[in-house]
């Protein structure tokens, strides 16, 4: 018979807030142990938590990007478990009252786009990292790290959904995606920025109820997901197969190996005894709290995406790259020479293909860039190119000198002794020239004969020994004659 | 002044000291010298203070705040950088807080000089002092009785002399019932006005600094120095503490609620004798006499102890060997937390933490913790209630006087039924003020309490004012009359 996998996911993502959920100490990856820490997120004893307003407009930022229910009133719980890197003994989340409900995330599987409803999206600390065992001398012994005890984290949680490993990646790599564009969470899974939990199960194909669930834990890479999730199905429909029941147990993914080991069973599993924090009062959103946000909700890149395509005219291609990352986006836009679809793909090819590479190059973010080639700057040589007062080469080497020489695109030309004829500077004179030495010409095209118009333009180029853009050159003259009709 | 500075107020020592007269060293050193070796080797009111450290602290003092030089004794649960921190428990046996508690911020601020922490029954778990790890604290007027608790050594030091103000911590009573115990005032403030950062919790929902004094002036004085909003605890309440400098201003039209129905059983007749004595002398100074009836959630008690044991067996998990404090080797993780857990902890706070993850537990949390909390609604609406017909309550603080040491050891219930007249308070979140009454035929302390609604601290304090009756307690406890031969200290 037919069987079809059920898997819902519990992510976790790590905010970028500048300071702690409950304390003032720094978030940080890759510090000296144990020393971003403080009395509060070391759980020593009087030490009372304080909520990180940021992290709480970052959840609302998510919730409203993903169509949740943001409730005006949540509540912090405890949920009660003995572990060594966890410094209260017990950790601060929401329980019955997250604070936001409700949801979903559409991304494209395999050519088609789906849409995966949540559950709920929920803040909660972090614990601190554990390393063991190390053997010293005779002894064990392990050691914790609690710079990461207290970061905030938002935990996501899906509906029962998904159906495939792959359709368990797509949606993460969306995930990721949108957490980054916020500018929430750095989103990096190998640095443990977004985590993520699988519930697995097996029924068959049609039938009403789900299948005995068992969880998989330590997925620390979207391969990993969609692997470990594989290896899950493949286990429980071999089970089923040999007429055996699955028992609910938590399992963990071991990657290197490509293997899953029982890390508890259900009788294992733990009481968390959850009682809503009385040390954090009901956390009430403030009454212009949601509409402030809303307001201030960027464009998500899936809009943009589109509207890259169907506004600027730009191939899907260009659309998808531009919109990967929200710096590059929002730059791209802004240095755009002129709001039509030439101007557009004439900065999409020069973002996409030799932006990026530099950034690449340089191990540069955008800003990096920008703080030497500012939008307005780029802006402006993108227009002298589209212009072609630059040819190919020169506009090239120009731009290598963007990021590292002050100057107008003019100043960099000069400093460096390059002439670049055909600028309009230069051929203007030129123009006026040709016209005062040829008035038999010119009085026949104000007549209306355009033939003789030809005539002209090739005395321009001639006196620019070929060097003129014909199109700079046409547009040159119309300007003059029009400026000699008038007269 | 030839009165030793020992029983000076602490409004004296503190206008003494910014006047240049009185010089915080010998505010300190009269109570630890002077008074002291007559009282402390048997009532054993301090666990953790040296000469050198309060000599220090007293140096530094600022000489121009509203505590300049005023000695204070911190309960043993309040953190502090200078004296251990131990909630005189075997599991913090010698622990260093880094930070100092916000209110101990405060003191230091306003210029008291903090002379060590006071015994108290272990992690605040008790009526009685009888549970800490250091030893009980007798009652200063009688050496075979408790001194109360759980705050029995601030309360029990301010009442000797020692020092005229003290810091305690008040979840169900123990600010209150030792304060009526030992004849000092004792005041548990309004849920919320005094910051808990830096108390270690017990049940975090009810917990609420208290203060001792043997003047309502003393009070008023350390409440205006120490209220109002803490960024570091969120659960202060917002907005500027209530003023509460007209405390000397009379009670001239306040009412004072008289639920006559709660002492028809079971109080002793000094108490009740204690309370007909301050309803006329309110009504003589002008307040309003309202006959109530009032019975404040007849399973108050029953619901407070699912809540207090609830938050305490999730507060108290962070003891566990792994950061700080006692650690007994074991040979693996759950062996390490159940030896030191074990060894760390005395009977009454692993009764209190096996309750109260019982109560939590699935299965049981919607029949014991959900239905307390449901309780705790109804008890905090009939509080408001009552306060709508009047501006404070008068009632008793304990139904009996201080009991005899070992009394009620034996028997945690009836330890906990002691708590019957004051826990209400921490339930509804209002403040509360035991008052001293004098002493009963046995000599003993009577107290009465008044209680009031939210942010009632001013009215508290003026009908505190009114029953000040007795003058300084200190030297009651000190006649001649009392100097017995002490049992020798355990």
């Amino acid at each position: 018979m037919a069987r079809e996998a059920v898997i819902g996911l519990e992510c976790h993502i790590q905010l970028a807030t500048r300071t702690k959920m409950f304390c003032g100490c720094p978030v940080g990856f890759g510090a000296e142990p144990n020393s971003a820490v403080c009395p509060v997120c070391m759980g020593l004893p009087g030490a009372l938590p304080r909520v990180n307003a940021r992290a709480v407009e970052a959840a609302i930022v998510l919730g409203l990007a993903l169509g949740c229910r943001v409730r005006a009133e949540s509540v912090f719980a405890r949920k009660n478990y003995f572990y060594p890197d966890m410094p209260k003994n017990y950790q601060i989340t929401q329980y019955d009252r997250p604070i936001c409900e409700g949801g979903a995330l559409g991304c494209e599987v395999e050519g088609e786009v789906r849409t995966f409803d949540l559950t709920r999206i929920h803040l909660e600390e972090d614990a601190g990292k554990s390393f063991h065992p190390e053997r010293h001398g005779d002894r064990r012994l392990s050691r914790v790290d609690f710079n990461r005890a207290g970061v905030p984290l938002l935990e996501l949680v899906t509906e029962p959904v998904f159906h495939s490993p792959a359709e368990c990646a797509a949606f993460l790599t969306q995930l990721r995606r949108l957490v980054r564009w916020l500018g929430i969470s750095g989103g990096d899974m190998e640095k443990g920025q977004l985590r993520c939990d699988a519930n697995v199960s097996v029924r068959e194909v049609g039938a009403a109820t789900l299948g005995t669930k068992r969880e998989l834990k330590n997925l620390n890479t979207i391969k990993g997901v969609e692997r470990g999730v594989a290896r899950e199905i493949e286990a429980q429909c071999a089970l089923l197969d040999g007429g055996e029941r699955i028992v609910q147990a938590t399992l963990l993914y071991d990657a290197d190996r490509d293997r899953l080991e029982v890390m508890r069973t259900k009788e294992q599993a733990h009481d968390y005894r959850y009682f809503p924090d009385p040390d954090l009062p009901v956390l009430r959103l403030r009454a212009d709290a949601l509409d402030r946000a809303r307001a201030e909700a960027p464009e998500l890149p899936w809009a943009r995406e589109a509207r890259y395509r169907e506004a600027f005219g730009l191939p899907a291609y260009d659309a998808q790259v531009l919109t990967e990352d929200r710096a590059v986006s929002d730059y791209f836009e802004a240095c755009r020479p002129g709001t039509d679809a030439a101007a557009a793909k004439l900065a999409s090819n020069w973002v996409m293909n030799e932006l990026l590479r530099v950034l690449k190059e340089r191990g540069w973010g955008v800003a990096d860039w920008a703080a030497r080639v500012p939008a307005e700057r780029f802006r402006d040589f993108l227009a002298r190119v589209g212009a072609r007062e630059l040819p190919g080469p020169v506009a090239k080497q120009v731009f290598e000198w963007l990021p590292d020489e002050d100057g107008t695109v003019p100043e960099l030309l000069e400093r460096h002794g390059i002439r670049v004829s055909g600028g309009e500077d230069e051929l203007r004179p030129m123009v006026r020239a040709v016209l005062d030495e040829n008035p038999g010409p010119v009085q026949q095209v104000l007549e209306g004969r355009e033939a003789t118009f030809g005539f002209l333009v090739g005395q321009v180029m001639k006196r620019s020994r070929g060097q003129a853009v014909p199109q700079v050159v046409n547009r040159l003259l119309r300007e003059e004659l029009d400026a000699r009709k008038g007269s | 002044m030839s009165t030793p500075l020992w029983s000076w107020s602490a409004r004296a020592v503190a206008e003494g000291v910014r006047a240049g007269r009185v010089a915080p060293e010998d505010a300190v050193a009269s109570g630890f010298d002077d008074v002291a070796p007559g009282f402390e080797p048997w009532v054993n009111a301090v666990v953790h203070t040296d000469a050198e450290t309060r000599h220090a602290n007293a140096r530094d003092a600022r000489r121009d705040g509203p505590l300049a030089g005023v000695p204070v004794l911190l309960k043993d649960n309040l953190c502090s950088t200078d004296f251990p921190t131990t909630c005189c428990s075997r599991i913090l046996d010698g622990w260093r807080s880094p930070y100092d508690a916000t209110v101990v911020r405060r003191l230091r601020e306003a210029g008291a000089v903090v002379v060590g922490k006071g015994n108290m029954d272990e992690f605040a778990m008790g009526s009685s002092t009888e549970y800490g790890a250091y030893g009980p604290t007798r009652n200063p007027f009688d050496a075979s009785r408790v001194a109360g608790g759980s705050s029995g050594g601030p309360a029990a030091a301010v009442a000797y002399g020692l020092v005229p103000i003290a810091l305690g911590s008040d979840t169900g009573g123990s600010v209150r019932q030792p304060g009526a115990f030992c004849g000092v005032y004792g005041l548990k403030p309004t849920y919320g006005r005094l910051s808990r950062y830096g108390l270690v919790a017990f049940g975090s929902s009810l917990d609420q600094v208290g203060l001792f004094a043997r003047h309502a002036g003393d009070l008023a004085e350390t409440y205006a120095a120490l209220a109002g909003p803490d960024p570091f605890d969120a659960s202060t309440r917002a907005g500027a503490a209530p003023d509460v400098s007209a405390w000397d201003s009379g009670v001239r039209g306040l009412r004072f609620g008289w639920p006559e129905n709660l002492w028809v059983e079971g109080v002793e007749p000094a108490i009740v004798a204690a309370l007909e004595r301050a309803a006329s002398l309110l009504e003589r100074a002008g307040a309003v006499r309202v006959p109530l009836h009032f019975l404040p959630g007849r399973y108050a008690v029953a619901t407070y102890y699912l809540i207090a044991t609830a938050e305490a067996s999730s507060n108290l998990a962070r003891f566990d060997g792994v950061r700080y404090g006692l650690r007994e080797p074991a040979d693996d993780l759950v062996g390490l937390y159940t030896a030191t857990r074990g060894a760390g902890f005395g009977p009454e706070v692993r009764r209190r933490i096996l309750l109260g993850t019982y109560a939590l537990s699935a299965g049981y949390h919607d029949a014991y913790y959900a239905k307390a909390q449901r309780a705790r609604t109804r008890i905090v609406r009939e509080y408001e209630a009552a306060f709508a017909s009047c501006d404070l309550m008068l009632m008793p603080t304990t139904p009996t006087a201080a009991f005899r040491l070992g009394e009620k050891t034996e028997d945690p219930l009836a330890m906990y039924l002691s708590d019957l007249f004051t826990l209400g308070a921490n339930l509804a979140g209002v403040p509360g003020l035991s008052v001293p009454m004098g002493l009963d035929a046995q000599g003993l302390p009577v107290g009465v309490q008044l209680l009031g609604a939210a942010d009632a601290e001013p009215v508290l304090l003026r009908a505190a004012r009114a029953l000040e009756v007795d003058g300084d307690v200190s030297r009651m406890a000190r006649g001649p009359e009392r100097e017995v031969a002490w049992p020798a200290k355990r």
